[in-house]
């Protein structure tokens, strides 16, 4: 159906807008951004990473790789929401970096089509001990067509079932074991005044939480499985209508109170409603705890509780499943001039200096001997159930606005937002999902 | 009217009969600027709107994810554009914004601008303080609105059941969102065109008003046939800019509402950013944004046209 652009042609078109691209992108990065040097280049390689409050892990990961090795790297930290924007228009030309900071899946699918990186697979399997180094869920949530392309390189982030325990005290309430204790639940709450689940509404991927665990309490990993395989007639499976059902009977039900679709989360909405005894549950990832630690200590001190998700009656998946963001990964640039030393590089994700940092810093490594260290977490005991969920877990799924390829993942996010607002009902939703 | 009494209209002609040589640096000598001025302009205007639109125009038919080359599609994303419900709301919704803005602003900033161009103290603190919205960067207005916004913690929470919306629910909501977007984009545009209107307004002559006040005109009537009509050209100026500006307005959308609830919001230029930069849907997202420019430039030349505004009339003709 798509021809190719007449040679010449495509590659006048692609070279100047290429030029247009790497000088926006130049400018964008301003002084920080890569400068002449590039990727690709001898002697250096040019890390980038996600720029937020944990790099102080890569920090220290490149100083210690440098005192030992002839190829130098260099750390480029990229301010935080326009990491995959910038990522994606500097990997086609020459400042594009060597090693980069990924979401594994659908976020790197794009790349793996054009042939951009370096297939680690082989390595993989001539070097067991790096495999065995993590947590096997993990390391094959970033598959893209069955073979590896990264090492997970920051903490696990699941999504849990959060709960406020002042309030179930004070509502004499136990926190959820199954589904009719979470609709109970609901009731419960209500009558106190309290808003069963915290929800940021505003954003669509708090929504997008829901959904993934409910489909795969319903009818398991293989559903979405079957999707991100592009498969798009497994949007029609009676599990996906179940499953938004489900959603349109929580919200009838007033589970997230009436004005959800105007709080946010990046404005600390959610978690503050959760964390001021308004709102009894909340649903997020990992990083509610660290996030709540910072801006409302005393409550993550004493008043935070967490659980995971309860199984779902006739449900087919397993309860012990997760959903979430597995890790993060590096994955290696095909153009890099030093590809050994890119390969030496992010094997350091699994030494003990760099799993020690990550555990400092607050994360649950995704290594499977990461257990012991756990002791030296701040929050012990928090660290272990989240660590456990996940070794235990049969199946971890990528969260999907990762895990599907943009084009449609943008889509999915308005039609789950429509479905939670009431604009698209349960069948209209599943229609609307299959016509991705 | 003869063209030569108008100010400030070019004279093609030197007026007597000298040499009619191009006009030369070393003829001219300190006078008008040759084209030669313009060309650093020009290249400019070449290099970074000109090629980037027709490369713009050229991906339009294209696919293309960022990555490597674009495939040829032919007119696969024109023929999209017009089956696509989401780009028909995001066209209605976008001139419907365009036109609500007009119909809010233009009254409040002429009554503003005409009232500040009066000449006592407190109009000039007043007017500062007026103007200070116009002064801080869009996104931080627009976060600043967010937080005022919070169903939970924010002013809505207080004021929401007066306006209709007890939950303060007003984000979440279609008619509220986009009511909300109206508003803080008014409210951070509004200075401007006061601006443009004092200055306006500062600019008719004193002996208008004497005229009108010996005829025995009111306040009221003076406005109407004074002021008013000697302010059509700034009324022109401002209502082609605010028609241009609504309808490549971005930024409040994109932190305010991020194009929610649902797409209630997704105007224009946000489905043309989200498509491009969260889908990576190159080739679609140039579709769009030519259709972006094609309507933009027609509305304001329409807008040119019908007014007369190119001829420059003076309003002052006959004085």
């Amino acid at each position: 159906m798509r021809n190719n652009l007449s040679r010449r042609g495509g590659r006048t078109i692609a070279a100047v807008t290429a030029t247009i691209v790497a000088s926006s992108v130049l400018a964008a990065c301003g002084s920080s951004g890569p400068e002449g040097s590039g990727g690709g280049d001898e002697g250096t390689l040019n890390v980038w990473v996600y720029g937020d409050a944990s790099t102080k892990v890569q920090d220290e990961a490149v100083k210690r790789f440098n005192k030992n090795s002839d190829v130098k790297a260099k750390l480029t930290k990229v301010p935080g929401d326009s990491y995959q924007d910038k990522l994606r228009t500097a990997m086609g030309t020459p400042n594009a970096p060597d090693v980069f900071f990924n979401w594994g899946g659908g976020s790197i699918a794009n790349f793996v089509d054009k042939d951009m990186l370096v297939d680690l697979t082989p390595e993989f399997e001539k070097d067991p001990d790096l495999k065995g180094a993590f947590i096997d869920t993990i390391v094959d949530a970033g598959k893209v067509n069955d073979k590896y392309y990264g090492v997970p390189m920051r903490g696990m982030q699941p999504v849990i079932l959060f709960y406020n325990k002042n309030v179930f005290e004070k509502a004499d309430a136990e926190p959820p074991q199954s589904w009719e204790d979470m609709l109970a639940l609901v009731d419960t709450f209500k009558e106190e005044g309290v808003t069963p689940f915290a929800l940021a509404g505003a954003d669509a991927w708090p929504e997008l939480m829901w959904v993934e665990y409910l489909l795969d309490r319903n009818g398991g990993a293989e559903v979405f499985q079957r999707i991100q395989d592009g498969d798009s007639e497994a949007w029609g499976d009676p599990a996906v209508l179940k499953t938004a059902e489900q959603i349109k009977e929580l919200v009838d039900r007033g589970a997230f109170g009436k004005n959800y679709a105007s709080v946010n989360y990046t404005e600390d909405g959610a978690s503050t409603l959760f964390a001021k005894d308004r709102a009894a549950m909340h649903l997020m990832g990992s990083w509610e705890y660290a996030n709540q630690k910072a801006n409302q200590p005393k409550f993550a001190e004493d008043g935070i509780g967490w659980t995971s998700f309860p199984a779902l009656p006739d449900g087919e998946g397993d309860p012990k499943n997760v959903v979430g963001n597995p890790t993060n990964y590096w994955s290696i640039n095909a153009k890099a001039k030093e590809q050994e030393a890119a390969l030496e590089f992010v094997k350091t994700a699994a030494e003990d200096a760099y799993v020690k940092d990550l555990v400092a810093n607050g994360d649950v490594p995704a290594t499977s001997d990461a257990e012991e260290r756990l002791k030296a977490h701040d929050a012990p005991q928090y660290a272990e159930f989240q660590y456990e969920m996940v070794k235990a877990a049969p199946n971890f799924t990528l969260s999907w606005d990762q895990a599907l390829p943009s084009q449609q993942a943008e889509p999915m996010l308005t039609n789950i937002q429509k479905l939670f607002n009431g604009q698209l009902s349960p069948k209209d939703f599943v229609e609307a999902m299959k016509g991705l | 009217m003869p063209a030569s009494a108008t100010p400030g209209t070019t004279v093609k002609e030197p007026p007597t009969g000298a040499v009619r040589a191009r006009p030369s640096r070393a003829s001219s000598g300190a006078g008008r600027p040759g084209l030669g001025w313009a060309v650093p302009g020009l290249l400019f205007f070449t290099l970074f709107a000109i090629i980037p639109m027709l490369l713009v125009v050229a991906l339009s038919f294209t696919s293309w994810q960022g990555l490597g080359l674009p495939e040829w599609t032919g007119g696969a994303n024109w023929s999209r554009l017009w089956e696509d419900p989401e780009m028909r709301q995001a066209i209605w919704l976008s001139v419907l914004l365009t036109g609500l803005s007009w119909l809010f602003q233009t009254p409040v900033a002429l009554l503003l601008g005409v009232w500040a161009a009066g000449t006592q103290r407190n109009r000039a603190v007043l007017s500062a303080i007026f103007f200070l919205p116009l002064l801080a960067s869009s996104v931080a207005l627009a976060l600043l609105w967010k937080s005022l916004l919070d169903p939970n913690f924010g002013l809505i929470a207080d004021i929401g059941p007066y306006i209709g919306f007890p939950d303060g629910n007003l984000l979440g909501d279609p008619q509220g969102a986009f009511a909300a977007v109206l508003f803080v984009a008014s409210w951070q545009f509004i200075p401007f065109h006061t601006l443009l209107y004092q200055g306006g307004a500062r600019q008719i002559p004193k002996s208008l008003y004497d005229a009108a006040y010996v005829d025995g005109a009111g306040t009221v009537r003076q406005f109407f046939s004074v002021t008013l009509p000697q302010l059509k050209n700034t009324v022109i100026t401002s209502s082609v800019l605010m028609v241009v500006g609504a309808l490549t307005f971005f930024d409040t959308v994109l932190i305010l509402t991020e194009g929610g609830p649902g797409t209630d919001t997704t105007i224009v230029p946000f489905l043309m950013y989200t498509t491009g930069f969260d889908a990576f849907d190159m080739g679609y997202a140039s579709a769009i944004a030519t259709i972006l420019v094609a309507i933009a430039t027609g509305v304001s030349l329409l807008l040119v046209r019908l007014t007369g505004f190119s001829a420059m009339r003076s309003t002052r003709e006959g004085m």
